[in-house]
């Protein structure tokens, strides 16, 4: 009776080996407009797939040794796809790394809350996804609108430009990075002296005699302000920060969504091991490392560390594991990346680009806290409208 | 006459002296490309040596007689000859090498090759590679046992120590560590092995025959947030009862107790400590300190910082000869 039961032990045991020996990530992912004002800025097809991708490599190396293999689903959406639907395409995915925008995200999240679904934020920057729609199930990798704009901020303070002049896209989702800026230069001590609105009023971003038109409107459009030190663009539509650069009446730099950029990552980025991490990269798929990539990235290697420290598949088990005081994500940023326990946002650094170099990396110097300067980024702690469920 | 031969008993005098405790320490400046040449007697830079690319890792051979440096830009090892600071050869290390090390006999070089997630095994009589062995994603530390029997290699993303079985090359065990493992090594009796984590924050202390983690050491620093705090050195002196760590931004090396791992004391140096090294005599040790241009120079029994040294760009490594 006893070996009898010990074998059913040891049989359960197998089983259970078994099961826990290889996990299916699904990237769900619904293709945006790949309308950008410069070329070189198109997407590629495999835009933050590509990441995902190195990461699941990167994972079954570690994997190989503990006996755990990771594969990925990539799951495409349209827009016109009933939202809840595609992130349940395969049936038994229980980690979706979620490349959509932010209301697919929210119906994908609820229905597969149910079934104990872990989402991991890739693409989506708003804040209400971290604040009054935040969901106890949704990790997010990609940094916050507020994050990046509080990147920027800091930079432009450090530099003592505390005079801003702020153009605003008419859409959206430039709207919301306006307010986000505004709310960055309240913070810490930036005055914004004018503010305009640029209205989209449709056209091409491609023509071929456009650049004429372009350097007499946009002086033009710069003009009369009262005395500035920096111009600071909200155009995530990309309309015309783009074209603002070395156009302005005054020569004033830019910075925003054109010139100094804040990101989560940039292929000219080389500090902290990032070099290693450029050249797995551009040897695997033969093209340069975007944010969205790194993101991807990042969200599969925190699988792979909850699954590594856990010795777990399940779900539940990592997000406890990923929450808690032991989880640090190594990500060349030169600092550890840790959650943000009360609304599931990882804490990074956010580095500002001119679009050839690195200029700098925020925080910066001086911005002191309390619980980890990371935390200078953002809406912190008191602030948050977010209640776990 | 009777001056010269005063000048000439102090000539003697002074050079009787140098014999006895002069060493030569030999920095790696990432940034400037260059050897700074410090007399640890003087505790001043002698000589800048040229060297290749982004030069990180180095060590002098077990005989003496060549400086080995990593520069990984140009993918390979240079050997520069100690008595003539002439680069005379350059080994097949691979791609970006960062960090290797020799066996006890000399006769082998150990290379970390971060591009590839490979050691590769070079033989350094004939200067060519024989072999290599697939580990994980981006190694980087690299560590033998005292009797040679088995190599340790950390991974940085995969967070693992590697167990190598020298012998056959094959990896007998996988230690997981904290977030980045940057460095690695043994007690001089072989009984623990330190794995220092440069994100994570801690340094695992394993059993070398069990391959388990027995003891972790974390750091604390009043003033400092966790993030600032970031383990890479690692010199244990060599009757294994006092450690130093270096803690990278946090800009202290910690003294850790060998035998109860407890830290007992952290000594502020110069901004983003990376690796260290002791005189042979054990009196000394020199940190690099990438961000501040110098080397900081504690002496070891006092465990007080004696000086700082100002060198090239971002000081990385240090080895220092017995000559």
């Amino acid at each position: 009776m006893r070996r009898f039961l010990a074998g059913l032990v040891l049989l359960a045991w197998m089983a259970a080996c078994a099961d826990a020996a290889e996990v299916k990530i699904v990237y769900l992912r619904e293709m945006e407009s790949k309308a950008r004002l410069s070329l070189v800025d198109i997407p590629a097809n495999d835009d933050g797939l590509a990441g995902a991708q190195l990461a699941i490599d990167d994972n079954n190396t570690t994997g190989k040794f503990l006996d755990q293999q990771f594969s990925l689903v990539e799951v495409r959406a349209s827009p016109q796809d009933d939202p809840a639907t595609a992130a349940l395409v395969e049936g038994d995915a229980a980690l979706v790394i979620a490349d959509v925008p932010p209301d697919r995200l929210l119906k994908a999240a609820d229905a597969g809350r149910t079934r104990n679904t872990l989402f991991f934020n890739v693409g989506a920057i708003d804040d209400r996804l971290r604040e009054e729609d935040c969901r106890g199930n949704v990790i997010h990798v990609a940094p916050s609108r507020s994050m990046l704009a509080d990147g920027v901020a800091q930079y432009l303070v450090w530099k003592q430009w505390r005079k801003w002049f702020l153009i605003v896209g008419s859409h959206a989702e430039d709207r919301l990075y306006g307010d986000e800026l505004r709310r960055s230069a309240k913070r810490f001590g930036a005055r914004i002296v004018q503010e305009k609105v640029f209205e989209d009023t449709g056209g091409a971003r491609r023509t071929d005699s456009g650049i004429a038109q372009i350097q007499r409107q946009l002086p033009v459009f710069t003009q009369g302000v009262p005395a500035y030190d920096v111009l600071v663009a909200a155009d995530e539509s990309e309309v015309f920060a783009g074209y603002l650069p070395y156009r302005t009446w005054d020569p004033r730099p830019v910075a925003g969504s054109a010139g100094l950029v804040p990101t989560s990552w940039d292929a000219a980025f080389d500090q902290w091991g990032a070099v290693q991490m450029q050249n797995r990269f551009m040897k695997a798929f033969g093209r340069r490392m975007t944010a969205r990539d790194m993101q991807a990235w990042s969200a599969v290697r925190m699988i792979g560390e909850a699954a590594a420290r856990t010795r777990s598949f399940d779900p539940g088990t990592m997000l406890d594991f990923l929450k808690g005081p032991d989880f640090a994500l190594a990500a060349f940023k030169g600092q550890r990346l840790t959650l943000r326990d009360w609304n599931l946002q990882l804490r990074q650094p956010i580095l500002l680009t001119d679009g050839r170099m690195v200029v700098s990396v925020s925080p910066q110097e001086g911005f002191l806290h309390q619980v980890s300067e990371l935390d200078t980024l953002g809406v912190d702690r008191p602030e948050t409208r977010c209640r776990l469920k | 006459m009777q001056i010269i031969a005063t000048l000439l008993g102090t000539a003697l005098l002074v050079l009787a002296h140098a014999q006895a405790s002069a060493f030569t320490a030999f920095v790696s400046n990432e940034k400037s490309n260059t050897i700074s040449v410090i007399d640890t007697e003087k505790l001043a830079v002698v000589k800048t040596i040229k060297v290749g690319q982004r030069p990180r890792g180095i060590e002098l051979t077990k005989d003496g007689k060549f400086i080995l440096v990593a520069v990984g830009d140009d993918d390979t090892i240079q050997m520069i000859e100690t008595a003539t600071y002439e680069i005379v050869a350059t080994l097949p290390s691979g791609p970006d090498p960062e960090l290797f090390t020799q066996d006890p006999t000399g006769r082998l070089l150990y290379v970390a090759n971060e591009n590839d997630n490979t050691v590769t095994v070079i033989d350094l009589s004939s200067r060519a590679r024989i072999g290599e062995v697939q580990v994980g994603v981006e190694p980087e530390g690299m560590a033998i046992s005292p009797d040679g029997k088995i190599l340790v290699n950390t991974s940085e993303t995969t967070n693992m120590a590697h167990f190598i079985d020298t012998e056959t090359r094959r990896i007998v065990a996988n230690v997981l560590v904290d977030a980045r493992p940057r460095f690695a090594e043994f007690k001089r009796d072989g009984s623990e092995l330190w794995v220092s984590s440069e994100i994570g924050g801690t340094v695992s202390v394993i059993d070398p025959t069990k391959h388990e983690v027995t003891a972790k050491i974390a750091f604390e620093i009043p003033g400092l947030r966790k993030e600032a705090i970031q383990a890479v050195g690692i010199s244990i002196v060599g009757d294994g009862k006092t450690a130093f760590v270096a803690l990278g931004p946090a800009n202290r090396v910690a003294v850790v107790n060998g035998a109860t791992h407890a830290v007992q004391k952290y000594l502020l140096v110069g901004q983003r400590v990376w690796h260290m090294a002791f005189t042979p005599d054990e009196k000394y040790l020199l940190t690099t300190n990438g961000i501040s241009n110098d080397v900081s120079v504690i002496d070891v029994s006092s465990l007080k910082v004696i000086k700082s040294v100002q060198v090239g760009e971002l000081p990385w490594g240090v080895a220092i000869s017995r000559k």
